[in-house]
């Protein structure tokens, strides 16, 4: 079982999410991000964390996933003064939804002026609301970026256990993991991290307080990141226990956090009726028959360079 | 007569916890008061199953006679406490007339799915109702399967506010999405000739995919049954599947011309 706790699945096919499902995949996190291009107005804003909570939601439990998100306004969008004070306006209407886990992906761009604002009131609306919260750290001046981020988690007050820094690499995780933060690593294909670069951080490191993610989106991504990422360390010589622990346990520790993610929540799902919106079958739509047949496994490599 | 908000508080004041009743019984009356802002509300309705979790509403014989009198044709079997948490707080602080209009349509924008199910399903319980009608509309179009039933089935506002093409158009989604007719209440009183039309081209565009017809399809056609559809029915009565030939025989049944009347002797017979 894994769960994957960075996924765009808006991006993201049916044969996605069939392929994530048969590969061990219990439950994802959407984190709220941009949408590749900047959104013009708050009504798209709306729209999209609507899709997020809902439809998305529903989508993944069509196929088995349980699906959960973050709420949040992105470091890009920020910067765009107007867009940003109406979309701090509508936050707090979606942060208590069913199914959000933090607030996220927030944090650090270009390390502007704008982002540091919103990126400070959206900590103090996690602290009001006890919710954990996901750290998106910059591709530029990574580094830096990174330290910065934690310190205004701590000049704000949160618990560094609430809070998830993502994006890690060589670079960031043992400061990261040195102030009581969680740390996450994305393995995307040539920005982020490779598999075999994090195989090599959890020996060095340990598993604790890392989790294994995919960031897939809509770039060249792979949805299958951490399940091929769990084989990888597998044939590796890794401990099955720790292996567990960065693709399974710390997600869980981490999100269950705000109470809205549970391990019932996909070992005991409740029996299907109008309620539960889980494994019905609208989206496979008239009369096509719920599909269970085995989704093609993409396995044959496991390297993610 | 105790009010649909009066009966909901009873029951759940009956079922849930004492801290979580409380917690209720506090946001029912300060939203009744008036001095919540809109930003109170949302918040309110949003930690509704936090506070009351999401268990099955406990309602025994009596519970639903009582509902039937205060709000005929109200049915809520199935809720849960949050549902009708959420439904007491709306009712409680959303006022009348177009302000609750707009407050509901503003709730439901940034909804997530529980949250608009109770919302449909508490369309029959909402003050001036014409005003709500577009959002039942909006219900029976969603591609959420759960989302469409809480308005289609167990519900008398379709009956009650839709016009004969929304109406129509709802009983034909029904059962092109694999949902079913029977919870839909009025569907006997609602029947016309253009929705007999409709699903008779349904039942061929199956037959001629290769597909199987639901056999609930002809309770609706029946009544309104003209020369083609009285084919159709023939053709059903032909049916390999059992269900679909009784189906068809209770659907002649309910129809008064000769033809009718002779295909089911003809079935008789057999
Ligand atoms: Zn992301």
């Amino acid at each position: 079982m894994y769960i994957d706790t960075h996924t765009h699945m808006i991006s993201r096919t049916t044969d996605d999410y069939e392929a994530m499902a048969a590969a061990g995949v219990v439950a994802c996190i959407e984190p709220a991000f941009w949408l590749g291009q900047p959104r013009t107005n708050v009504g798209s804003y709306i729209d999209y964390l609507s899709t997020i909570v809902g439809w998305e939601r529903f989508r993944a439990g069509q196929f088995g996933l349980r699906h959960y998100c973050t709420i949040g306004l992105n470091s890009k969008e920020a910067n765009d003064e107007e867009l940003a004070e109406a979309v701090m306006e509508i936050l707090p209407r979606f942060a208590l939804k069913e199914g959000v886990v933090a607030i996220g992906e927030i944090g650090y761009d270009e390390q502007t002026a704008l982002e540091d604002r919103y990126f400070r009131q959206q900590l103090d609306l996690a602290k009001q609301l006890e919710m954990p919260v996901m750290i998106h750290t910059p591709h530029r001046d990574k580094k830096r970026g990174t330290t910065r981020s934690m310190d205004v988690v701590e000049e704000h007050g949160l618990d560094p256990s609430w809070v998830v820094v993502d994006h890690n690499n060589e670079e960031t995780v043992r400061e990261v993991l040195d102030r009581g933060f969680w740390a996450g690593f994305s393995i995307y294909p040539g920005t982020k991290m490779g598999n075999e670069r994090m195989m090599e951080i959890v020996r060095r490191y340990g598993p604790e307080r890392i989790i294994v993610d995919s960031a897939c989106d809509w770039g060249v991504s792979d949805p299958l990141a951490v399940p091929k990422t769990a084989e990888l360390m597998r044939r590796g010589g890794i401990s099955e226990e720790a292996i567990r622990t960065v693709t399974y346990g710390n997600a869980l520790a981490a999100y269950g956090r705000g109470g809205q993610m549970k391990e019932a929540d996909w070992l005991d799902p409740p029996p299907i009726d109008q309620r539960t919106l889980y494994m019905g079958n609208s989206v496979l739509r008239g009369g096509q028959e719920p599909r269970i047949r085995p989704a093609r496994r993409r396995d044959g490599d496991l390297h993610i360079e | 007569m105790p009010r649909p908000i009066d009966l909901m508080t009873s029951w759940l004041r009956a079922q849930l916890a004492p801290d979580a009743w409380s917690w209720l019984a506090t946001q029912r009356e300060r939203l009744e008061g008036g001095s919540a802002s809109g930003r109170e509300f949302n918040l309110a309705v949003s930690l509704v199953p936090r506070r009351l979790g999401k268990a099955d509403l406990v309602l025994d014989g009596a519970a639903l006679a009582e509902a039937d009198r205060a709000r005929p044709g109200w049915d809520p079997r199935g809720w849960s406490v949050d549902q009708a948490g959420r439904l007491v707080l709306l009712l409680a602080g959303g006022g009348t007339g177009r302000v609750f209009a707009e407050r509901l349509r503003q709730l439901l924008v940034t909804a997530d799915i529980a949250e608009t199910i109770a919302f449909h399903r508490g369309l029959p319980l909402y003050p001036d109702p014409e005003l709500v009608e577009p959002r039942a509309r909006e219900g029976v179009r969603s591609a959420m399967q759960p989302v469409f039933e809480a308005v289609a089935h167990r519900n008398p506002y379709p009956a009650e506010y839709f016009v004969e093409d929304a109406w129509n158009q709802m009983v034909v989604k029904a059962l092109f999405i694999g949902s079913t007719l029977a919870p839909i209440q009025g569907l006997d009183r609602r029947a016309n000739q253009a929705l007999a039309r409709m699903l008779c081209d349904y039942a061929r565009e199956r037959r001629a995919a290769g597909r199987p017809v639901s056999p609930e399809l002809w309770r609706c056609v029946g009544p309104h049954a003209n020369d083609a559809a009285l084919e159709d029915l023939a053709v059903a009565l032909d049916s390999a599947d059992p269900a679909e030939r009784d189906a068809a025989a209770a659907a002649l049944a309910t129809c008064d011309r000769p033809r009718a009347r002779a295909l089911l002797e003809r079935t008789m017979a057999r």
